[in-house]
């Protein structure tokens, strides 16, 4: 079973491109040609047409990293990149799964989608299609739940993530505009 | 006004002030062949793609200008893959033209159709499929600005032929447009402040000290403020193959080129340093041998342009991004007002002094020929190099008789030493050298080959006769893969594996004067000079000189691939000197 890489060394580089023909292609091939391992990736358009943001996680060390982001800033496309503390930042991901089921044991899976708010997608003679959005380590403990009970297929997107929002700052901002 | 694509490629490298290209016409890249004919650019029909690449290369070396490649699609592309990644590892500007199956064939993998951006994806600083005729003037421009500023580089433009037909209203990008275009680059060029005054505190204090120069140093034309910190401190220099005639080799401080073929006093002055200066230099493995073993008590100083060099083999106490030039003119300036200020610089004497015993102990030598015996390599060099004319440029293919070049000639000027450093690319030397000459007509440009080099691209002489680019070639031809030959030697236990070139064929003299060359064959010491006298008197057409030399010679001294630069290898005659090193 694939498990989250563990904190120390999991990072989450939130990159900004131009939404162009080929960029993905430059990032990933950036990370094959320097022997870099991407753990997931999601890639989607901005706010700003002009711009997509990818979510890349990775599972490495400090200085691999500092070489990734280095590495990555040096594509000509590349207009931002932040690396995304997990402490720091909210963090999503959504998860698929069709689960085998007899008659006897449907039931105890529907509880247990309703415990973890997953939704239940689509229902088969023997089996259930189920959805869970959520952080990732969420999805982790209700996919291991699954497991149990068979996992026909599934699938994960990849996380993606937004800073927190800094609520302090926010406040000190606001009254400084005041006084 | 409308006009076709074609003719807007062609005048925006007229834009980008471009007086030569090096190319070769072919069925997607026809439409640019036209309007070329009544353009102000010089085309040179090379023999090769790859010709066509190097000679850019070597136009860009000595011209600091981006050199200019123009091919066709699918196998002329896939031929220019070596050059582009020979210019990308060794940071030379250059820009290639590609032709491209029309936009509506891509992806059905039409005749002569290759995903040309794919393949040249990680050996360009950055490529561009162009999809409309409209959008060419800007990705011309798009591509010198980055070719040329931060990091130089390759980048390659690849046109599908009906973006070249169909017709467009010409305009030319401003620079404001060209900088919108690009949100994501800025190179950083001046180095941080309190990094530079943090730099310059640690030159005064170093007792070891040793500038480290790279290509950089040439790429941002900062000899000459290098040349004064480096007096100012009296820091010993050595300049790395990439930066051969950024310090001149006659002056005091010069302690030639580091690393695996370097000399012993560079290589044991960076291992013994306590503060190694690193400018426009990246700690290539051939410089630095075993990386933990590597000048174990220096810290370091590391200037460059591109900050993934910062860090990427040895971690610097002071990084400072930027242009080496602009750098080195405030470090320049910060060391003044430390000194004016009333600092003073640590006595470097003692190292001065080792740093010279070195030198004298250690020089390069090699065992010149017995009477009757074959022509030694070096030798051959040396006369070459006395009987050059002032301010020649030398141009190397890559073996041992690179290592050769590079360590008996004598640079006294930048710009004088053209090779392929980083890709290391047999066949670099006779293409490389005619883009010299076309780049600098008014110098000599002796290009040395070794002979199985010369058989990867000497169809170029072709181009040279005909194009009238008189360049001379030297080949020290020893009938074998000289370097490899070395290595099994030395580390295969004498047991030689495919390096015998089979001696004898082919006939150089006879290929030369068939390509439209003079040939000249030298078997022995007396007929040397004599030959490099006539092949310098002869400007009407290239010259090739084929040296018979010594077939067993090996470079020293010789750091072994992985080992510590401590375990320096010295020429044997200098063997039982060896505690000097300490």
């Amino acid at each position: 079973m694939s498990t989250y890489p563990t904190p120390q060394r999991h990072h989450i580089l939130s990159v900004l491109v131009q939404n162009k023909a080929g960029v993905l292609a430059r990032v990933a091939s950036l990370f094959a040609r320097r022997g870099y391992n991407i753990f997931s990736l999601a890639v989607a358009p901005t706010e700003d047409p002009q711009f997509s943001r990818i979510t890349i996680v990775v599972d490495v060390e400090g200085t691999t990293l500092e070489q990734i982001v280095k590495q990555l800033f040096k594509l000509i496309e590349v207009v931002r990149i932040s690396e995304l503390d997990p402490q720091k930042s909210v963090e999503r991901e959504l998860f698929m799964a069709t689960v085998r089921t007899d008659g006897e044991n449907r039931g105890q899976i529907v509880e247990l989608a309703n415990i973890f708010e997953a939704k239940v997608l689509a229902v088969g003679v023997d089996a259930l299609t189920l959805s869970l959005e959520g952080s990732p380590e969420k999805l982790d403990d209700f996919e291991e739940l699954l497991r149990g009970y068979g996992i026909v297929e599934l699938q994960r997107t990849g996380r993606i993530a937004l800073p927190k929002l800094d609520r302090e700052a926010h406040s000190r901002a606001v009254k400084g505009k005041a006084s | 006004m409308k006009i076709t694509g074609a003719e807007a490629l062609i005048k925006a490298l007229e834009m980008e002030s471009v007086d030569v290209m090096f190319g070769y016409p072919g069925g997607c890249i026809l439409p640019a062949y036209d309007p070329l004919l009544k353009s102000s650019i010089r085309h040179i029909l090379v023999r090769h793609e790859q010709g066509a690449g190097h000679m850019a290369e070597g136009y860009a070396h000595v011209t600091g200008r981006p050199g200019v490649a123009m091919v066709t699609s699918g196998p002329a592309a896939t031929n220019l893959v070596t050059p582009l990644c020979d210019a990308y590892m060794d940071s030379i500007p250059m820009v290639a033209i590609t032709g491209q199956v029309s936009t509506t064939a891509i992806g059905t993998d039409a005749f002569q159709e290759c995903d040309t951006v794919g393949i040249t994806r990680s050996i360009t600083k950055h490529n561009e499929l162009v999809m409309s005729a409209e959008d060419l003037p800007l990705a011309i421009r798009q591509a010198f600005h980055i070719a040329t500023t931060g990091r130089p580089g390759p980048v390659l433009i690849d046109v599908p032929k009906d973006v070249l037909q169909n017709s467009m209203t010409w305009h030319w990008p401003t620079d404001e447009e060209v900088q919108a275009s690009l949100p994501g680059y800025h190179p950083t060029t001046k180095g941080h402040p309190r990094m530079i005054k943090e730099a310059a505190k640690l030159m005064l204090a170093a007792q070891r000290p040793v500038l480290y120069l790279g290509g950089g140093v040439l790429k941002s034309r900062a000899a000459e403020v290098v040349r004064e910190i480096a007096e100012l401190l009296n820091i010993p220099v050595v300049t790395t193959l990439m930066a051969r005639g950024a310090f001149p080799d006659s002056h005091p401080l010069c302690l030639g080129m580091p690393g695996m073929h370097g000399t012993a006093a560079a290589v044991t002055a960076m291992q013994k340093s306590d503060l190694l200066i690193a400018l426009g230099a990246r700690f290539d493995d051939r410089v630095t041998g075993k990386v933990s073993a590597f000048a174990q008590e220096a810290k370091i100083i590391h200037v460059d342009i591109d900050p993934a060099e910062q860090g990427k083999v040895r971690r610097p106490d002071v990084p400072i991004v930027g242009d080496c030039k602009l750098v080195s003119i405030e470090i320049l300036k910060a060391l003044r007002e430390l000194l004016d200020g009333g600092e003073v610089q640590a006595d470097i004497a003692p190292w001065r002094s080792r740093c010279s015993g070195w030198q004298e102990q250690f020089p390069l030598a090699y065992e010149p020929s017995a009477p009757g015996a074959a022509l030694k390599p070096q030798f051959c060099l040396e006369q070459i190099r006395d009987h050059a004319p002032e301010g020649t440029i030398l141009v190397s293919g890559v073996g041992q008789h690179q290592m050769w070049s590079s360590q008996y000639w004598h640079f006294d000027e930048p710009y004088t030493w053209v090779n392929s450093g980083g890709l290391g690319t047999m066949g670099f030397s006779v293409p490389a050298a005619i883009g010299a000459k076309v780049g600098r007509p008014d110098k000599t440009v002796w290009a040395i080959d070794g002979d199985g080099c010369f058989q990867m691209t000497a169809q170029e002489l072709i181009t040279a006769s005909i194009s009238n680019i008189p360049i001379k070639v030297g080949i020290l031809n020893n009938s074998y893969l000289g370097m490899v030959r070395q290595w099994q030697e030395m580390f295969y236990g004498e047991r030689y594996s495919e390096v015998d070139l089979g001696g004898g064929i082919p006939d150089f003299v006879k290929w030369a004067e068939a390509m439209g060359c003079v040939g000249i064959r030298v078997d022995s010491p007396e007929e040397v000079a004599p030959a490099i006298e006539r092949a310098n008197s002869i400007n009407d057409r290239p010259v090739v000189v084929d040296f018979r030399v010594e077939e067993f010679e090996k470079v020293f001294p010789m750091v072994a691939a992985g080992a510590s630069n401590d375990d320096i290898i010295l020429p044997p005659s200098q063997n039982e000197r060896r505690e000097y090193l300490r």
